[in-house]
């Protein structure tokens, strides 16, 4: 009985699928294809190293830290960083009077101690960073009805993060003329911008990096590219601070397993040595 | 049960026989797992992976418990507490990504403990009672799995309990209160939440007892083997301790540098971006999937685009989702084979390796890429042979097929391969 059944259920599941299947198949073969503009244009992240990849990988703290100067002077003044707090630059080598004095550059949230009312007073090293726009709505109406998403998780919230915000940053183009041609309804409405980077091809935010918009104090070279790599290093480390310790964990931590592995087969072949199995 | 040549229990301590008189607890694990349980000599890899499965289980609990001490089941702040482990709780980064592949290793290790059960035919007589059990805690597996992914409150945990209780909106005439009662309102939101880590928390403790019962059911008639004849005679087993616990050490050793390199140097690998941003209502995901450990039956989901008649297709995808489980359990008796293994079973053997395995690999990637052709179709044969496989393929290839000689004990098994060997030396 059970069997008569369960050959009369598969049947049905297998039988209405390979219907299914084959009605599909007609549809799928016999109606034209139609391509869209992101489909075909769309790019896959350029390839970008950072000292950060790989199992021994780590933090550049220099090349962070120009990022961060990148985020402070540029991206700050629309993007939040709500995750990363004021005295966690103190892993980027930054001594604590340093971060002191750097928190105390931001104008953060406050209360005024004597009205009660709200205010802003400078930061300190327990503090946030603070939102650029008090709410969603005034990052909507500042920023052409979009809202700059929050950066602190950004390299681990796109797939191969670190890659597409150093290609965002710098693949800004015009639109193909190809692209045009093909798919006329496709052209950038005013107000967006093209990027073939971007999932849908346009984005509300504007070109935000040029070349020499930033003056790093030690000279290094601050053209689009090279800033746009420091911004995805910062990102890397904005997203995931505890990287560089968890490979410095890991390795000893692997190595021990594998040590113990290959004790413990021995310890099975000679407990075994005498039983055919 | 066991078997009359078993060792017994005999302490020699004082202390140890004042405990057995008082709580044979000792005793027990000494039975259950120690000299006292007889065990098939020729068991090989595919069994270790039940210890594996256990042991994945211990350290669910331990990381998940304490997690739960800094995790905050509340929509407005669940995303950033569990940012807050990650990046403020002391180690808390490692007990967060050891628990999130702890789940994917569980269900490797479930998955492999399973496709051995079809392999060996493990689910035959007199073992049906371990094999229902380990339905059982597959299942309650999955529900907690689920429940647990929706935790951390991102775009995927958002839209993945969207989705999945959307399933139930299926059910005729009841659907649509059913799924707002399980939800606790429209839409995932904080009552969802709180009660999906509410029972995240208490499922464990659940599967640790029905784990319980899979091992007591396992010893009453012991342990199956890879040739399907029964234990005859004490040559044919080995005490589990030392036998069994140095074989097992060694398997959980090499498992462990596996999933120790995925907590360290890839733990993100298994995951998905969308679920590092904060849940947003209002923004559906491109593509929404489940974890890849419901890929299978994801891709089984959305491989029914037609309505069957009356039956919608999406009722008809549910009805075949849950089916494809639920088929697990009737395994007993739609195998009538009187052999076991599919080493005695050439036929079966093909069509586990040339249909079963081909059909599953497809259906694992076909359930983690977009709802779109040519994927659909593929996903809609591989779903047909699976279906077939269980339900028309195995019952009639049980009842025709021409099976080779089975030794007459294990002992003759394992002596026959060795001269073979020594043989050909």
């Amino acid at each position: 009985m059970v069997r008569l059944i369960g050959i009369l259920v598969g049947i049905f599941f297998s039988g209405w699928l390979l219907v299914t299947l084959a009605v599909g198949f007609f549809t799928w073969a016999s109606e034209p294809k139609v391509e869209t503009a992101e489909h075909v244009f769309h790019e896959h992240p350029k390839e970008l190293h950072l000292a950060s990849d790989g199992p021994f990988g780590h933090f550049d703290l220099q090349q962070v830290q120009r990022g961060y100067k990148v985020y402070k002077e540029v991206c700050s003044a629309c993007h939040s960083l709500r995750h990363v707090a004021f005295r966690d630059l103190e892993q980027l080598g930054y001594s604590e009077a340093q971060v002191k004095a750097e928190a105390a550059m931001w104008q953060v949230p406050g209360i005024d101690p004597v009205t009660g009312e709200a205010t802003t007073r400078p930061g300190t090293p327990t503090d946030y960073f603070p939102k650029p726009f008090a709410n969603d709505v005034a990052a909507r109406a500042a920023n052409n009805n979009a809202i700059p998403p929050d950066l602190s998780l950004m390299a681990k919230a796109r797939h191969n993060g670190a890659a597409y915000v150093y290609s965002l940053l710098t693949g800004y183009q015009e639109q193909p003329e190809a692209l045009l041609t093909e798919f006329p309804e496709a052209k950038t409405p005013d107000g967006l911008h093209y990027n073939p980077y971007f999932a849908n091809l346009n984005l509300a935010m504007a070109k935000p990096l040029s070349d020499g918009q930033v003056d790093f104090d030690d000279g290094s070279p601050n053209d689009l590219d090279s800033m746009s790599q420091d911004v995805a290093a910062f990102l890397v480390w904005t997203a995931e601070p505890t990287l560089a310790k968890r490979h410095q964990t890991g390795w000893p931590v692997v190595l021990f397993l594998i040590i113990l592995t290959v004790l413990s087969y021995l310890a099975y072949r000679n407990v075994w040595r005498n039983k055919e199995h | 049960m066991s078997f009359p040549w078993a060792n017994h229990y005999q302490p020699t301590n004082p202390f140890m026989r004042w405990m057995d008189e008082k709580l044979p607890l000792p005793r027990l694990v000494y039975n259950a797992i120690g000299s006292g349980y007889p065990v098939p000599r020729n068991l090989n890899y595919w069994w270790n992976f039940g210890v594996l499965a256990g042991f994945c289980l211990v350290i669910q609990i331990v990381t998940g418990v304490i997690l739960a001490m800094h995790y905050a089941p509340n929509a407005l702040v669940a995303f950033d507490s569990t940012e807050h482990i990650m990046r403020d709780v002391n180690w808390g980064w490692m007990l967060r990504y050891a628990h999130a592949n702890g789940a994917s290793a569980f269900f490797v290790v479930v998955y492999t403990h399973i496709f051995r059960g079809f392999l060996f035919s493990s689910y035959k007589a007199p073992r049906e009672m371990i094999w229902l059990l380990g339905v059982v805690i597959f299942l309650l597996m999955m529900a907690t799995a689920f429940m647990g992914y929706v935790l951390p409150w991102g775009q995927m945990s958002f839209w993945g309990a969207k989705v999945i209780t959307g399933l139930f909106g299926a059910i005729p005439l009841v659907g649509e209160p059913l799924q707002i009662w399980l939800l606790g309102g429209f839409a995932p939101d904080n009552a969802a939440l709180n009660r999906f880590f509410s029972l995240h928390f208490l499922l464990p403790f659940v599967i640790a007892g029905v784990v319980i019962l899979h091992i007591w059911a396992l010893h009453i008639p012991g342990s199956s083997n890879p040739t399907g004849v029964e234990v005859k005679q004490e040559s044919d087993t080995v005490p589990f301790h030392p036998y069994y616990t140095a074989k097992d050490g060694f398997g959980l050793a090499a498992f462990l540098v596996i999933y120790t390199a995925f907590v360290f140097f890839m733990p993100n690998a298994l995951g998905h971006p969308d679920n590092y941003i904060p849940a947003n209502p209002l923004s559906t995901p491109a593509h929404i999937v489940p974890e890849w450990y419901f890929w299978p039956f994801y891709a089984i989901l959305r491989a029914f685009t037609f309505d069957f008649f009356f039956v919608p297709a999406k009722l008809l995808g549910v009805l075949a989702m849950f089916a494809a489980i639920l088929v697990w359990f009737f395994l007993p008796w739609l195998d009538t084979s009187p052999v076991r293994s599919s080493r005695y079973r050439p036929l079966l053997r093909k069509f586990i390796w040339f249909g079963f395995v081909p059909c599953m690999a497809a259906l694992f990637y076909l359930g983690g890429a977009p709802a779109e052709e040519p994927y659909v179709m593929f996903s809609q044969l591989a779903a047909a042979y699976y279906f077939a496989h269980f339900l028309i393929i195995l019952p009639i290839v049980s009842m025709i097929e021409k099976t080779k000689p089975l030794p007459n004990s294990i002992t003759e098994a394992v002596l026959a391969k060795h001269g073979e060997t020594a043989a050909a030396e």
